[in-house]
């Protein structure tokens, strides 16, 4: 079991035609994810790796029964690709795109509201269903099916958690980015929410850091809902305020959105707190009293 | 990015928002005829810098004359102006705005900020002008007032009068005031920024709605649809190692410690400060270099880094995805060769390629401290920098 993606997902790539999108469309397919069309207006009727590609969404969706899309156009465009995937009615949409405005997402966020898509990301690495399906930009080879949920605001600091879970044995059920924008789609409850029902996981990984206030609300959720095992981590405890730690929600601002108060409410809610980024998959471990 | 508070206000009239007369002056000189220029009447002299607490350090006086004018000028002039924002260095005063004064019958807190919970931008106002809004927001919270903005319909009129009515504002007023408020609404989204703050915003004695200071931060992600924003960028009051990252696309933040790091990702970036850290040592920098980093980049990375004197020493900590190990220890190789590396060298690498990588970095002869974790990688180069 699994949660978002599974071996019956159908898969359209948002921007095929492009350097980024052709790349990772490729390792996706080879991973065994069914990447079934591509969309990139003027190229439609031509293919890429046997794949179809169509001039629209609405199209690609009709010809190819897609129910998920990743988007890898550049950042002018990505709000208006989450817009045309939204209006053509895909259920799941993943914005793997960095850099788009703050501006134009609260307009996607808009118009999302009351339809039936939904978002991840943007600025994130898209979703992985180890040994089933892979959307987004991860390495698929450190990746093992397995129980354990991940679900955070990073990238490489994801693949390193991965990477000491199946070290340790222990694979993941379905692993989830919801980006480091401060205007995004999923947001950690969402996903929590997602793993508390999935029969497939056992326990989750929770991977914050510095900026808002969506751990301190995740946080609340768990300590009234979760009913499995949480570990968590934050990173930016040595993060300046006022200074943007590159992704642009990493951010504290007005004394607000620190690692410290992120932890003690994590710590408060009954989450077990990785005092290291190097202790993620033992903690784990520990939680699971294996 | 910041901008300094002429440039703000010159935006906020743009935008319909009153703001007072005001001529910027690079010397004393000039100041003196900006004074008179305004009048020769009561001015007050703004040091510019992009910091708060220009006020408690020094960097606003209210002056009589041109002469004074002129002599507040040049003793700002010059000087490094140094507040509780900018840190004990303080930030060199290159320009000062010389304005009309204004006879003040109330300081309100007016500003403009996403609300990430909301994903909506939101108006935060307050009776409490003239303070930190942390400050108000610390210890009168109940003085916060705010209003979230629908995007499609825009700060409304009634929202703004909502507003106006619970700050006390004379109702002969509350009109100029939904003025106000919609155009720094207009200003923040027209612009793209990511904060637009007017503190105080002033009520006079003759019936105005003033921005008696303003502030204006931008989302750098809209800077590719707002050329005149990025026109307006100084240099000299950013770090110049963080200004050279720029250049280059890396995402670089100067701290205060002595090991430099080299990182791919902004999460697993500040994993490796954090844990830099808990071994006992200081972290120099921040250091993305981003996803799909070239050799070319990685280089530039590495003589950015070496170039800071402080540091003692240098983490590398790589996991590849889209980043290739190999296309790591190539940048690394060629950066050590060219530079003369003569501080203890850490590099951990995971992920694609990282035998190749490990095996470019062996050939290389240089003299290179490798680890397999995150935590071997933190020991050794903290323990490195103490021999």
């Amino acid at each position: 079991m699994s949660i978002l993606v599974n071996k019956q997902t159908r898969v359209l790539t948002q921007g095929i035609t492009g350097a980024t999108g052709q790349f990772h469309t490729k390792a996706c397919k080879d991973y065994g994810t069914q990447m079934v069309g591509g969309v990139t207006p003027g190229k439609g009727g031509t293919s890429y790796e046997g794949i179809p590609i169509f001039d629209t969404v609405e199209r690609a969706v009709k010809e190819t029964g897609a129910n998920a899309t990743v988007i890898y156009v550049p950042p002018p465009f990505a709000a208006d690709a989450i817009l045309e995937a939204a209006d053509a009615g895909i259920p799941l949409i993943i914005c793997i795109t960095e850099g788009v405005p703050v501006r134009d997402m609260v307009k996607v966020k808009r118009y999302l509201a009351g339809r039936s898509s939904q978002l991840l990301g943007p600025n994130c690495p898209g979703t992985i269903t180890p040994g089933e399906c892979k959307i987004g930009i991860m390495p698929g080879h450190i990746h093992r099916p397995g129980t354990i949920g991940v679900v955070s605001r990073s990238g490489t600091l994801t693949y390193e958690a991965v990477d000491q879970l199946t070290r340790l044995g222990l694979g993941q059920s379905t692993c989830v980015g919801i980006g480091g924008d401060p205007v995004h789609g999923f947001e950690f409850v969402d996903v929590l929410e997602m793993f508390n029902q999935d029969a497939g996981t056992e326990a989750v990984v929770m991977i914050g850091e510095i900026g808002g206030s969506a751990e301190e609300e995740a946080a609340a959720w768990i300590e009234a809902r979760m009913k499995k095992p949480v570990v968590g981590f934050i990173a930016g405890q040595t993060a300046p305020p006022g200074k943007r730690m590159g992704h642009a929600g990493a951010i504290i601002s007005g004394g607000k959105g620190t690692a410290k108060e992120k932890i003690e409410a994590m710590k408060k809610a009954g989450i077990r707190m990785a005092s290291s980024p190097a202790t993620i998959g033992r903690t784990v471990q520990e939680a699971l009293g294996k | 990015m910041n901008i300094h508070e002429f440039q703000a206000k010159e935006i906020l009239k743009r935008f319909g928002v009153a703001v007072p007369r005001g001529i910027v002056a690079s010397t004393p000189g000039e100041a003196k005829v900006a004074a008179v220029e305004l009048g020769g009447g009561v001015c007050v002299v703004k040091a510019q810098i992009h910091a708060g607490g220009r006020g408690k350090g020094g960097g606003v006086k209210v002056v009589k004359s041109g002469e004074e004018a002129a002599e507040k000028a040049r003793e700002m002039l010059g000087k490094k102006l140094v507040t509780h924002q900018t840190g004990p260095e303080g930030r060199e005063v290159r320009r000062v705005l010389v304005e009309q004064g204004l006879n003040i019958e109330r300081e309100l807190y007016l500003a403009m900020v996403l609300d990430r919970a909301q994903s909506r931008v939101a108006v935060i106002c307050s009776s409490e002008g003239g303070v930190e809004i942390e400050e108000v927001a610390a210890h009168h919270p109940e003085k916060i007032l705010k209003e979230i903005i629908d995007p499609v319909i825009g700060l409304a009129g009634f929202q703004c009068r909502r507003l106006a009515y619970a700050l006390g504002v004379p109702a002969e007023l509350a009109g100029k005031m939904t003025g106000v408020m919609q155009g720094l609404y207009r200003a923040f989204e027209e612009c793209d920024a990511s904060l637009a703050e007017i503190n105080p915003l002033i009520l006079t004695k003759e019936g105005q709605v003033m921005a008696l200071d303003a502030k204006m931060n931008f989302d750098s992600n809209a800077f590719f649809r707002q050329k005149e924003i990025v026109a307006l960028r100084d240099l000299n009051e950013e770090d110049p190692r963080e200004v050279e990252a720029s250049k280059y696309d890396l995402s670089y933040i100067s701290l205060d410690g002595n090991i430099a790091c080299m990182v791919n990702g902004a999460g697993l970036a500040m994993a490796t400060m954090d844990i830099i850290k808990l071994y006992g040592g200081e972290p120099a920098n921040f250091l993305d270099v981003g996803g799909g980093a070239n050799k070319e980049k990685v280089a530039q990375a590495f003589r950015i880094l070496l170039a800071d004197p402080r540091v003692r020493g240098v983490l590398i900590n790589i996991f590849g995805g889209i980043m290739r190990c190999d296309v790591l220890a190539q940048g690394v190789v060629e950066a050590a060769r060219e530079l003369k590396i003569n501080v203890p060298l850490v590099v951990r690498m995971q992920g694609t390629n990282v035998e190749i990588g490990k095996k470019i970095l062996a050939d290389s002869g240089l003299t290179i401290i490798s680890a397999e974790t995150m935590a071997e990688a933190a020991e050794k180069i903290v323990n490195a920098i103490k021999n």
